[in-house]
């Protein structure tokens, strides 16, 4: 395998958040008792996806600079990653939230506007596949991809903040209080910050695979 | 690769001890609502995800030279 010292400090801080996420003090909040714990599990799953995506779309944007397939390898592979997190953090908000929102989908903005995302990223790859030339297939779904993610960030970041929402940072947050960004327990950030690099770099090996595997499949190409 | 191992079996077999040792409260894994059954079992399914990624990656990696 190819060593790399960042493959051993994912493990590292995952174990950490595995063992520290489940024996971290944690405050009680609202109705949410233990499942504040989730914190470490459902959102690095959108921050590694966050994180995913935004590299992926910097690959695309050198792919259109340099006209290398090998970019445009990266920035696909990327994405895929970044959806299989989002859908991953989809199913575990669904849990988390029966058990605290009273139902696995309660149409709060956020659910719809991550699930829309999901649906773009979707197209990404309908996009790519319904083009059989290779150059064309590259630039046209860098463009897209681009588009993508500045789409993406303010339906995820900045929509589900202007409206009401169950999320914490929604505007006039009732029914359940929940962390917000300046009044995250101490304890818990301490846990928090590890799990999202850790979750992010395990991503980013899960990736690096995908890449591998698709160098030696489409290596006739890449070098035409 | 066997320092993956190594590192990772170093790891759990030290907090498996912990938890197995005799102490003055017997029941550490009953305690706290049983909590650290659930960590035990995310740690061991953690645990095998990346047995699992280090092997698929070393695979690749045989394939890597073979095609060089």
């Amino acid at each position: 395998m190819q060593r790399s010292w960042w493959k051993i400090l994912a493990v590292l801080l995952l174990l950490y958040t595995f063992t520290a996420g489940f024996l971290v003090q944690v405050p009680v909040i609202g109705n949410l008792y233990q499942t504040i714990r989730n914190l470490f599990f459902h959102v690095p799953m959108w921050f590694g996806q966050m994180i995913l995506l935004l590299v992926s779309m910097i690959f695309s944007i050198r792919y259109l600079r340099s006209g290398n397939l090998v970019d445009d390898i990266k920035a696909r592979e990327f994405a895929r990653t970044g959806i299989i997190f989002g859908i991953l953090g989809l199913v575990t908000g669904a849990i988390w939230a029966t058990y605290t929102w009273g139902e696995p989908w309660s149409n709060d903005p956020k659910q719809i506007a991550v699930a829309i995302a999901l649906l773009i990223y979707l197209a990404y790859f309908v996009l790519r596949n319904s083009m059989p030339d290779i150059d064309k297939r590259a630039r046209v779904s860098s463009v897209y991809n681009i588009f993508g993610y500045f789409i993406y960030v303010p339906l995820i970041m900045v929509l589900p903040r202007l409206v009401q929402s169950l999320h914490p940072g929604g505007e006039g947050v009732e029914g359940n209080p929940a962390l917000g960004g300046q009044d995250l327990d101490p304890a818990m950030r301490m846990v928090f910050w590890p799990a999202v690099f850790g979750w992010t770099l395990l991503g980013v090996w899960m990736t690096t695979l995908l890449i591998r595997i698709s160098k030696l499949k489409e290596k006739n190409w890449i070098h035409a | 690769m066997r320092k993956y191992f190594l590192l990772i079996i170093l790891f759990l077999s030290s907090a498996f001890q912990l938890m197995a040792q005799p102490t003055a409260d017997p029941s550490t894994m009953e305690s706290h609502g049983k909590i650290y059954v659930v960590m035990a079992v995310c740690i061991t399914i953690f645990t095998g995800i990346v047995i699992y990624l280090i092997r698929i990656d070393s695979k690749i990696a045989s394939l890597e030279k073979k095609n060089d």
